[in-house]
């Protein structure tokens, strides 16, 4: 049998990963891939708590589907803006968007 | 059982017993007979394709008034497998420039997510690879490994009419996912309303061996129920393969082949023959999910399910292929508006309609009796027709308060000789 | 060691590898394809967790949906994507450095709960989550608030991104 902790540490290392990849990386379009690895790392820490904790109760399914639903609308935006960005200034360089208005 | 009514299990219980006398131990015989039916199911597919290649052009011929092949074996039996030989005795190029790793994985996912859907087909009573009770749900979760298969064969191959490809492929697969989606959920809806009658064995409204045991008399398969999703499903199905009239992916006159341009060779053929084996696949879901899959008369005995699951199969591949040879490529602006102002409100409406519809019978009378069915069927049924009505009405309205178009010139004949000059308007020299 | 813990070993070592893959990628489509095989794996951990239906979801969602959508947009914004040059901005062992101590922070405390010894308790074979699920999401004592809030979100998200990415002559 797996103990708990398992899949707690791999949920943890996911986030840090998706956490390094957020700071780190310059293109906009990468940031939220990031972002995506970090929703699925809270997902597993979900899921697994809702197998280890009480399986009779859903709770923790539909809060995954909701993180599902949250992370579908983040990436269909976040997208639109990085589309509409690149159209305006020619760039998906998220350091190099920092003016607050042009 | 014995061998000629239900060869599978018949072979499966011979081979464990032998096992078992053997002395071999329970958990590698239960991991053998699994290889061996993932085996059976996946090389039926693969070797099934290659007479179903023959078969839609041998059709394909007839329709348009030709022969077809017809010199290798008896009536061109054997030509799908001259080609065979020929493409894999090919040289297997890669486009310079082009990323390999995913140029040579996309071939090999595009197969990969048609075999994966046989997995949940009931072939017969009890010839099942695994009944899930999502089953629906993961037929739309495998389809979707093929759109990323087409998507990077076409990014990878470095060429710009397969990025045209590629893009065209985005915009009809995942559009056309959606109202298939819709219309898969009438099925589970009218299956999942039948979980608790006694004595059918559905379990989930969304295992497809739940859904054909739930249309277990021809006054309750799901056609007569929901005739108008059994038609959405099979458009947005033959969207889905890419085929005729919605070619666009692979558009010859226009983006040369589309996303397979730079493939040659076996990992063409691959590509090929996941094509086909989807187009037959399509085929097979229709027909399990709204024709009552392998039930027919005498279907107790496996191998007569067997058979009608066949028939019933090959005639709507019959119809899948005729569709392809008659109907013009569809332009992509109407491809899309089709799409989304047509299909997808068409297929809510009738999700909705179906719920409420269900709903009320099911409250009203007892749809574990004949004639409690019928009456749901006859009610489905009419609403469906009313759906039909209305739709057509709204389109004719349309369709008349449409601005005629002015013409802007007249037809012209093409070559007609010119006027010969009259003396009187020619210069006075 | 049972073959159960094996399996689980394998998965996430592939998990991780993709993940890591995902954020070092220069060649953003490759990092998309990653993130696909990263999504896939998160599938395969939701199996082992006996969650098959949220499996089947987050292939659908993800890979169907948002992994596509990624490789869509990185298509079109290629021209400035040459993938040249460092792909990590000026503060990348800063990035490193805090997720490393963030990660260790993380182990240490659960090194130091007795809770993540647990093992899990036998489910009963009679429970139906897909169904038990569908009822709670649309149980007005249960969660049809957040769903309904949800589908909202959707619906906004919808529009929103039509609005942005509008191309205004």
């Amino acid at each position: 049998m797996i103990p708990l902790s398992w899949y707690l540490i791999l949920a943890a290392a996911l986030f840090c990963l998706g956490l390094y990849g957020m700071l780190a990386r310059k293109n906009a379009v990468a940031i939220l891939m990031s972002v995506e690895l970090m929703l699925n790392a809270v997902n597993i820490n979900l899921v697994a708590f809702w197998r280890y904790g009480d399986p009779n109760q859903v709770v923790a399914q539909v809060f995954a589907i909701i993180v599902f639903a949250v992370s579908a609308a983040e990436v269909a935006v976040g997208l639109a803006l990085v589309i509409s960005l690149y159209r305006n200034r020619r760039t998906v360089i998220a350091e190099n968007v920092d003016l607050l208005r042009w | 059982m014995g061998f000629f009514s239900d060869p599978i299990s018949f072979l499966a219980d011979w081979l464990t017993a032998l096992m078992t006398n053997a002395g071999w131990p329970e958990g590698l015989i239960n991991v053998i007979i699994t290889f061996l039916g993932v085996f059976v199911v996946a090389n039926f597919g693969m070797l099934f394709v290659i007479f179903l290649i023959w078969l839609e052009r041998k059709l394909a011929a007839r329709m348009q008034d030709r022969l077809g092949p017809n010199r290798v074996g008896p009536y061109g039996l054997m030509q799908t497998i001259a080609d065979i030989v020929k493409l894999f005795t090919k040289e297997d190029t890669t486009p310079e420039g082009a990323d390999k790793v995913v140029f040579n994985l996309a071939p090999i996912m595009a197969v990969l997510s048609v075999l994966l859907i046989w997995a949940v087909i009931p072939f017969a009573e009890g010839w099942i690879g695994t009944d899930l009770n999502v089953g629906v749900l993961y037929i739309v979760a495998v389809g979707s490994i093929g759109i990323v298969a087409t998507l990077i064969a076409g990014w990878s191959s470095n060429n710009k009419f397969a990025l045209l490809g590629a893009f065209r492929t985005v915009a009809q697969l995942v559009s056309y996912e959606v109202p298939m989606v819709l219309s898969l959920l009438i099925p589970v809806l009218l299956a999942g309303n039948m979980t608790n009658i006694p004595g059918l064995g559905v379990e989930s409204g969304m295992g497809l061996g739940s859904i054909v045991r739930a249309q277990h008399n021809w006054y309750s398969i799901f056609f007569l129920m929901a005739p108008l999703a059994a038609l959405i499903f099979f458009i947005s199905s033959i969207a889905e393969v890419g085929r005729t009239p919605f070619d666009l992916l692979e558009a010859e006159s226009e983006i040369v082949a589309g996303f397979h341009i730079e493939y040659s060779g076996a990992k063409f053929a691959m590509i090929f023959a996941a094509e086909f084996l989807h187009a037959f696949t399509i085929s097979v879901l229709t027909m399990t999910i709204f024709f009552g899959g392998w039930q027919g008369p005498g279907d107790s005995i496996p191998l007569v399910g067997w058979a009608w699951f066949m028939v019933k199969s090959l005639i709507v591949y019959f119809l899948v292929a005729w569709v392809r040879t008659t109907l013009p490529r569809i332009r992509i602006d109407h491809m899309l508006n089709y799409n989304w102002k047509f299909l997808t409100p068409l297929a809510l409406v009738l999700l909705i309609s179906t719920a409420l519809v269900d709903r009320i019978v099911v409250d009203a009378v007892d749809i574990s009796m004949t004639q409690g069915q019928i009456v749901r069927t006859l009610s489905h049924l009419a609403a469906n027709l009313l759906i039909a009505w209305a739709t057509i009405a709204i389109l004719r309205r349309r369709q008349a308060a449409r601005p005629t178009r002015q013409p802007v010139a007249s037809p012209r004949p093409v070559a007609r000789p010119p006027e010969p000059e009259t003396t009187a308007d020619a210069p006075a020299a | 060691m049972t073959a159960l813990q094996i399996i689980f070993l394998i998965v996430s070592a592939l998990l991780l590898v993709s993940a890591f893959m995902v954020v070092t990628v220069p060649n953003l489509v490759r990092a998309a394809l990653w993130l696909i095989a990263a999504l896939f794996m998160t599938g395969v951990v939701f199996v082992l967790l006996d969650a098959g239906f949220l499996a089947v979801v987050q292939v659908v969602v993800y890979i169907g949906a948002i992994a596509i959508l990624f490789i869509f947009a990185v298509m079109l914004t290629r021209r400035v994507m040459t993938d040249s040059g460092p792909q990590t901005n000026a503060n990348w062992w800063l990035a490193g450095l805090f997720s490393l101590a963030l990660f260790g922070g993380i182990s240490w405390i659960l090194l130091g709960w007795d809770g993540a010894n647990a093992s899990a308790p036998a489910i009963d074979p009679g429970l139906d989550t897909v169904t038990r699920l569908g009822t709670e999401l649309v149980n007005p004592d249960a969660f049809i608030l957040p769903f309904e809030v949800a589908s909202v979100l959707l619906l906004a998200a919808l529009i929103g991104a039509v609005v942005v990415a509008w191309e205004r002559d």
